[in-house]
């Protein structure tokens, strides 16, 4: 067994006194006087009389219930089913009897509370584990103290203490009232992969009941006494801003109460890199309702004037950034023709291995080919809101974003409130994609609350939240391949770049399989703000790769699988360079996985078949895509996706992921795509802006995991880059047309 | 402002409300049933489903107004605890991720069984193509539905 020193999580295992009192009193009222009920349900039995605290993330009552406060926002990943398990299990309590709390912001207790970058179970798996043992190890050492009998000796199992040798033995309930009076234990043992009873095996998503009978859940849902509604008229461009406003007329429009303006910055503020935003000074009209204040937006009178450029140093995930907006307004035809100016001439030197450029001039024959994506909105389903109550020098805040703790220190100067006084409650996301990672709507929020001096809901139209920003940037990328006169591959170059920043990884595969290698990036500034999305840069770099990668496998007059394992086999056998940023053989082993899963040998000529592989945020993923031209319209009759993220804690969750990341990635493939004018973008609601719905998913999903101990990886956005590059792939064997820029399908063009 | 008297779930409901405003508005801000949710406001997205009498709408496309005695149901109301074959049925395929449209994917699902006790693959597409997913359940709801509609063939 893993013996674990609890040093580094001790911090974490401070007594959680706020939350063993019911937590945060604000909030979903109806919703908190539905716990007992559905506790009842969970366990069959009455709530606990009474609760007794073992560290942060759990309490059990004197019953037998355990609540386990889950540390991460969840916005659609299963999480706050996924994240108590890694509890329960090392606890050894049965499923039934657990009931979740999503846990509040708190850095202290619960460290950084992210859900981003594929990293939740990840960073929690050691952590969360460790509360459930050391959780359990105390309940040990209560029996042993009980019964005087060596705690040693003693034997857990479904929540029950026993001691064999006297026959004695007893709940967790009845020992929870002095385990939690003991010492943390410095050192606890961590259950071996072969002993798992609950990771490893699909439970159901504990918030189904709830999100199936529309209980409130959502920062949209929120709804406190007295709460006032605000929404925000943004400029109309990006490189605009507000002039001055003329609000007499709305102000005099039923159920308004207010018009006034907002800062969303201090003079001098050290930002964030999360504190990305285009408009931060801003009208917001605040009403009784949501309709009276929509009616009064359509009304509001300001008028806008041009940014001046600027340049600013943000303290980005990396360190120091600098960061220039220009002034201007930009258009996507003036985007494409810039970057295909830097695309023609050399960037900046990333990695050179070997000599490509004599590999080129001795070249036989070279394969060239350029790929291009759009901007894309996220588009979650719930749309930016987000709830604030300023009192005083308070601030109570709940709101669906995926990174409490970056938009703290903006708070604290913004609102000249010191962060001890900002409460946070982290309600269910109506999906995020990473745009929720941007959380300067919390303070708009808290801005307007403060100036009305009233608890209010901000809320982002569907409008608001496509046309105002933080969207995945537009990219490009070039690639080449030399090839000698046998037709072997001698040199492979990438140029890459984007507005405003380039999608290059200069260490993933292929690099390491191929002798002489260069890559290549550029940039350019622009003031359209973009931020993460779905496996940033890696959702065009997998989609461009894999598709120049299966031209080269033609030309070669290769297999695409059988390729790949080629390229593959070298990088592990005898890597060229040394830092190469992936695991050769669990690459290939996704690629054999889908290979043998979607009977990729027995060659179906009325199969119109692509493959991808890609690897990002730690875990390896395949897709052998089938497709078929209908009435020239592209369907995606199947998908086989095979995925190497080590130990895949709840298998069916984990397959809803995934079978989601496909059809988002069929979805952008086939449609994503926002484009600007004069700074304004050309779509603002789902009548523009195509989105894939059920006609346009793939027909079937077909979902595999490499089955290993490897300690659990990424799950969220792997399986999604590499859909861009099936989809590519396959559509030129259904239609005999390469794809090169995305949207692959758009109303205008049918293909095929 | 004008008043209204609304069946909504079984129960006779007073608002006071400008006559224009859709029943989306109502139910969240005016009633308190946030199950029914905004995702676009015009009717592109179907989150804000709900029945009138036997039939799907747009709630977002409903002007209070327009209702008069008709009946409106809401997700909160579909079932008295959650037992509705179409929930059953998202429950044990374990439909939803973030959860955000279900209530409307639900409400356009359920209209459509009690239209449609047996429909076919495309009876569903088209039936459910006014509901997006964002974060791409399809495949999910499609066997959810399916496995409805045997439940009550047995
Ligand atoms: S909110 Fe009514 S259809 Fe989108
Ligand atoms: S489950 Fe998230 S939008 Fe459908």
């Amino acid at each position: 067994m893993t013996k674990i020193n609890t040093h580094i999580g001790r911090r974490a295992f401070i007594r959680n006194t706020s939350l063993a009192s019911g937590g945060l009193v604000l909030g979903f009222s109806f919703l908190n006087s539905c716990k007992p009920e559905q506790a009842k349900e969970m366990s069959g039995t009455e709530m606990p009389n009474e609760w007794f605290e073992m560290n942060s993330y759990l309490k059990i009552g004197d019953n037998g219930m355990v609540t386990v406060y889950t540390p991460n926002p969840e916005f659609g990943q299963n999480i706050r089913t996924s994240m108590p398990m890694l509890v329960a299990e090392e606890l050894d309590v049965d499923w039934k009897n657990v009931v979740v709390e999503q846990a509040p912001y708190h850095a202290e207790k619960y460290g950084f509370q992210l859900t981003g970058g594929s990293t939740g179970i990840k960073a929690r798996w050691i952590p969360l584990r460790m509360a459930g043992a050391t959780a359990k190890q105390m309940l040990m050492a209560a029996a042993a103290k009980t019964w005087q009998v060596p705690a040693e000796e003693i034997t857990t199992k479904g929540g029950v203490l026993q001691h064999a040798a006297s026959e004695k033995s007893a709940g967790y309930g009845e020992m929870a009232s002095v385990a939690a009076t003991l010492d943390v234990p410095v050192e606890v043992q961590l259950k071996e992969v072969k002993d798992f009873k609950l990771i490893g095996r699909s439970h159901k998503n504990v918030d189904a009941k709830k999100i199936i009978t529309g209980e409130p859940m959502f920062g949209m849902d929120y709804q406190k006494d007295g709460m006032l509604i605000a929404m925000i008229v943004h400029p109309p461009a990006f490189g605009m801003t507000l002039k001055s406003v003329d609000d007499e007329a709305v102000k005099a429009m039923p159920g308004i109460k207010d018009v006034i303006t907002i800062k969303s910055f201090k003079e001098g503020f050290k930002k964030h890199g999360f504190d990305t935003n285009a408009f931060p000074e801003l009208v917001a009209i605040v009403g009784n309702s949501t309709w009276e204040v929509m009616q009064a937006k359509k009304k509001l009178n300001a008028e806008w004037k041009p940014i001046t450029a600027t340049t600013e140093i943000v303290n980005g995930f990396f360190g120091k950034e600098t960061r220039n907006t220009p002034a201007g307004l930009e258009s996507t035809q003036g985007h494409k023709a810039q970057m295909e100016a830097l695309a023609s001439i050399p960037g900046n030197i990333v990695r050179k291995d070997g000599n490509p450029e004599a590999a080129f001039k001795k070249a036989a024959k070279i394969l060239e080919r350029s790929y291009s994506a759009p901007f894309l909105a996220h588009n979650s389903m719930e749309p930016i809101n987000a709830f604030a109550h300023v009192e005083g020098n308070k601030v109570k805040i709940a709101a669906p974003i995926q990174i409490p703790s970056f938009i703290i220190p903006t708070l604290e100067s913004s609102l000249g409130i010191p962060k001890e006084n900002i409460e946070m409650e982290l309600p269910r996301m109506g999906g995020g994609f990473g745009r929720k990672g941007y959380a300067h709507f919390v303070v708009e929020a808290a801005l307007i609350s403060q100036k009305v001096n009233a608890p209010i809901k901000l809320v982002y139209s569907r409008e608001d939240d496509m046309t105002t920003g933080i969207y995945r940037p537009t990219y490009h990328a070039t690639y080449r391949a030399a090839f000698d006169e046998n037709n072997n591959l001698t040199a492979l170059h990438i140029k890459a770049g984007g507005i405003p920043e380039s999608p290059l990884f200069a260490n993933r595969f292929p690099a390491g399989a191929i002798d002489n290698y260069l890559a290549e990036e550029w940039s350019i500034d622009s003031n359209i703000t973009v931020g993460a999305f779905r496996a940033p840069r890696s959702n065009f770099m997998a989609g461009a790769e894999q598709a120049f990668l299966d031209e080269v496998a033609e030309t070669m007059n290769k297999d695409a699988i059988q390729f790949r394992l080629d390229l593959l086999k070298r990088a592990k056998e005898n890597p060229v360079g040394e830092d190469n940023q992936y695991d050769a053989q669990r690459y290939a082993g996704v690629l054999e996985l889908v290979q043998e899963k979607s009977a990729w040998k027995q060659k179906d000529e009325s199969k119109h078949r692509g493959v991808a592989a890609y690897f990002c945020h730690n875990s390896y993923a395949a897709h052998v895509l089938d497709l078929k031209m209908e009435n020239g319209k592209p369907v995606v009759e199947k998908v086989v996706c095979a995925i190497d993220c080590g130990v895949v804690v709840n298998p069916d969750a984990a397959t809803n992921m995934a079978e989601g990341a496909i059809t988002d990635g069929v979805g952008n493939a086939f449609f994503g795509e926002l484009t600007f004018k004069d700074g304004v973008p050309q779509k603002n609601n789902f009548h523009q802006y195509q989105m894939i719905r059920m006609k346009e998913a793939p027909k079937e999903i077909d979902v595999h995991f490499v089955q290993n101990e490897i300690d659990p990886t990424g799950m969220g956005e792997p399986p999604f880059p590499p859909v861009f590059g099936a989809v590519a792939n396959a559509l030129y064997k259904a239609t005999g047309q390469r794809h090169y820029s995305q949207p692959f399908i758009t109303k205008k063009e049918v293909v095929g | 402002m004008a008043k209204f008297n609304l069946k909504i779930n079984g129960q006779t409901q007073e608002v006071d409300v400008d006559p224009t405003t859709p029943m989306l508005w109502v139910l969240r801000d005016h009633v308190k049933l946030v199950g029914t949710k905004y995702g676009c406001g015009i009717a592109q997205c179907g989150a804000c489903t709900v029945h009138l009498g036997n039939n799907a709408v747009r709630s977002c496309q409903l002007p209070v107004s327009a209702v008069g005695e008709q009946e409106i149901t809401t997700i909160e109301g579909l079932s008295e605890n959650g037992n509705h074959p179409v929930q059953q049925a998202w429950l044990e395929i374990d439909v939803p991720q973030c959860g955000y449209c279900q209530a409307g994917q639900i409400m356009s699902a359920s209209a459509l069984l009690k239209r449609t006790p047996n429909p076919s693959d495309e009876e569903i597409e088209s039936a459910m193509n006014g509901n997006i997913c964002r974060c791409g359940t399809y495949t999910r709801i499609k066997k959810a539905i399916k496995t409805a509609v045997n439940a009550e063939n047995v």
